[in-house]
């Protein structure tokens, strides 16, 4: 404990003199960089345009309102694309995850040398690199479609699901995989009947979440082309049909509400 | 032993030991109920079948595609950081001066929101104002936010830098009212006993259970941030998105493995820097 002595009279602090002030020290240095970083992004904006965008705000909403309804009836087949992307997505995902999780998880892989950093690499440069970014990238590979949105969300929920999956691996109870060792089991057996039912219910929670996330990646990937609900947003935007874009936006905010609703429940179900 | 009650649930009851008894072990089956099991089954597999059969694929573009390809992973093995350096350190800086901006101006934000949002410390109207804004911040996606700000705003990173903080509010907020919510109250009532006021309270009772966890949010947040930023470009709203996304146009793959090198060794360089702090905090 620290005292201060003041007129003779001791009260307690938090800090020593030393360490307060090199908190305060840090403080500064930290508003210092935030106002110089503050400084880059208001050097480059347009101030006037910042002004005055309560009145194109205004102007904007003047025209995307009433949301064209009739449009709705032209975005049954992009919704299906948007969905078919996040599922299919998710299940290719997690075909890949589960091996990786195994390989990466310290107390699983076949050797903590060699192929824990492999697995490890793929994980981090897979969880680094949005959705988005994997979508133009197999855009310009395997041109645009729904197949490059599937390739995308897919190898986007590669890294984030093994992420999980191996901490769950990681955090099982040895005593179980003990026993199933003591009976003589396999390799294959242990894993069968000591480790996966041990991390089944974190796998399918894992499964629900990313598929939720996926949902919502999905509806915007058609803005570089990978198809789905964003091709029909991206064309409206384009050619400035605000109604039909504000009644897009309302579908995908459905859609986003609808998948997370979903999504809770089957983890209020599992778990 | 202490047996949690679940685990006694678990357990098969007397009748169901003797059926059990004399016969072959069988693993128990992840989804009790039979039909709920079948009928679970049986629509996966309808609707996997009509999922796959609507996907349209080129095969032969795709099999075109595969040379392209190798190209760019081929590329990651001689990245091109010097033909396009400006452009890049550029975009880079911008990214990351948007990151620190959004994540400094969104956690000063989402304080209040997030001390607002629990329900143990705030009056109901304030807690659905509160819980409101965090749903409306979490419904949008942040491209879709930055689509939206760049038509208010103009181009440049200050709409980038709303988005950012926009989305910044809904993810720590909800977070933080978690946190606030699973508190111990017997501290905080300790505190408030000795006659502190309102924001003593807070500061005394409240801020030191959270702040660990506050902490390591809060960085695990601009790790988010940063990744974030990357795409903003696309739609034109600051960062390194728009250098990515030309390089990509002009098929200049070894510019664009320099790029996806960079991000992908910021995004470790902060999650090394997380696990340090979160360890010296925790």
């Amino acid at each position: 404990m620290v005292t201060l002595q003041k007129e003779g009279v001791m009260s307690w602090r938090r800090r020593t003199t030393g360490r307060a002030l090199l908190g305060w020290f840090g403080w500064l240095m930290g508003v210092a960089l935030f106002m110089y970083c503050w400084q880059q992004i208001s050097a480059s904006t347009t101030w006037f345009f910042v002004w005055d965008a309560p009145r194109v705000a205004e102007d904007i909403w003047s025209r995307a309102t009433p949301p064209r309804w009739e449009y709705i009836a032209k975005l049954g087949r992009p919704i299906w694309d948007t969905l078919n992307i996040a599922t299919l997505g998710t299940l290719i995902a997690l075909c890949f995850a589960v091996p990786v999780a195994f390989l990466a998880a310290r107390n699983t892989t076949p050797s903590a040398l060699f192929i824990r950093p492999i697995a490890l690499l793929i994980i981090v440069s897979s969880r680094s690199i949005n959705s988005l970014i994997w979508a133009l990238l197999l855009i310009a590979i395997i041109g645009p479609g729904v197949f490059a949105g599937i390739a995308a969300i897919a190898i986007r929920s590669i890294g984030f699901c093994a992420k999980l999956l191996y901490e769950a691996i990681e955090e099982i109870d040895e005593t179980q995989v003990e026993a199933i060792v003591a009976t003589g089991a396999s390799r294959w057996q242990v894993m069968a009947y000591g480790i996966v039912p041990q991390i089944m219910p974190a796998f399918a929670g894992i499964a629900v979440f990313r598929w939720d996330i996926n949902i919502r990646e999905s509806t915007v990937l058609g803005l570089v082309g990978a198809g789905g609900i964003g091709l029909q947003l991206s064309a409206s935007l384009n050619v400035l049909a605000w109604p039909q874009v504000s009644l897009i936006l309302l579908v995908i905010l459905a859609a986003v509400v609808l998948g997370e609703w979903v999504s809770a429940k089957i983890r209020g179900a599992i778990i | 032993m202490v047996m949690s009650v679940d685990h006694v649930q678990n357990l098969p009851s007397h009748s169901e030991l003797k059926y059990m008894l004399g016969r072959r072990w069988r693993k128990p089956r992840f989804i009790k109920r039979s039909w709920l099991r079948w009928l679970l089954g049986v629509g996966a597999l309808i609707y996997l079948i009509a999922a796959v059969m609507t996907v349209e694929v080129n095969w032969s573009r795709v099999y075109e595609g595969l040379d392209r390809g190798w190209k760019f992973v081929s590329a990651f093995t001689s990245p091109d950081f010097v033909s396009r350096g400006s452009d890049i350190w550029e975009g880079m800086l911008e990214s990351l001066i948007m990151t620190v901006t959004a994540s400094v101006v969104g956690i000063a934000i989402s304080i209040p929101i997030g001390l607002g949002a629990a329900r143990n410390i705030s009056p109901l109207p304030v807690y659905l104002i509160c819980r409101g804004i965090v749903a409306i911040s979490r419904a949008l996606q942040e491209i879709i936010v930055a689509i939206l700000l760049v038509a208010i705003f103009g181009f440049g990173p200050l709409a980038g830098f709303l988005t950012l903080s926009f989305a910044t509010i809904g993810f720590l907020s909800k977070l933080l009212a978690e946190e606030i919510e699973a508190m111990s109250r017997v501290q905080a009532e300790a505190v408030r006993a000795t006659g502190a006021s309102w924001l003593q309270w807070i500061n005394y009772g409240v801020q030191p259970q959270v702040m660990p966890r506050l902490i390591g949010l809060s960085i695990y947040r601009m790790d988010i941030n940063f990744r974030e930023s990357a795409i903003l470009g696309l739609v034109g709203a600051g960062g390194i998105g728009a250098t990515l996304n030309t390089a990509f146009d002009r098929y200049e793959y070894d510019t664009a493995a320099a790029i996806l090198i960079l991000i992908i060794v910021i995004v470790m360089a902060f999650e090394y820097l997380s696990g340090v702090i979160r360890a010296r905090v925790q």
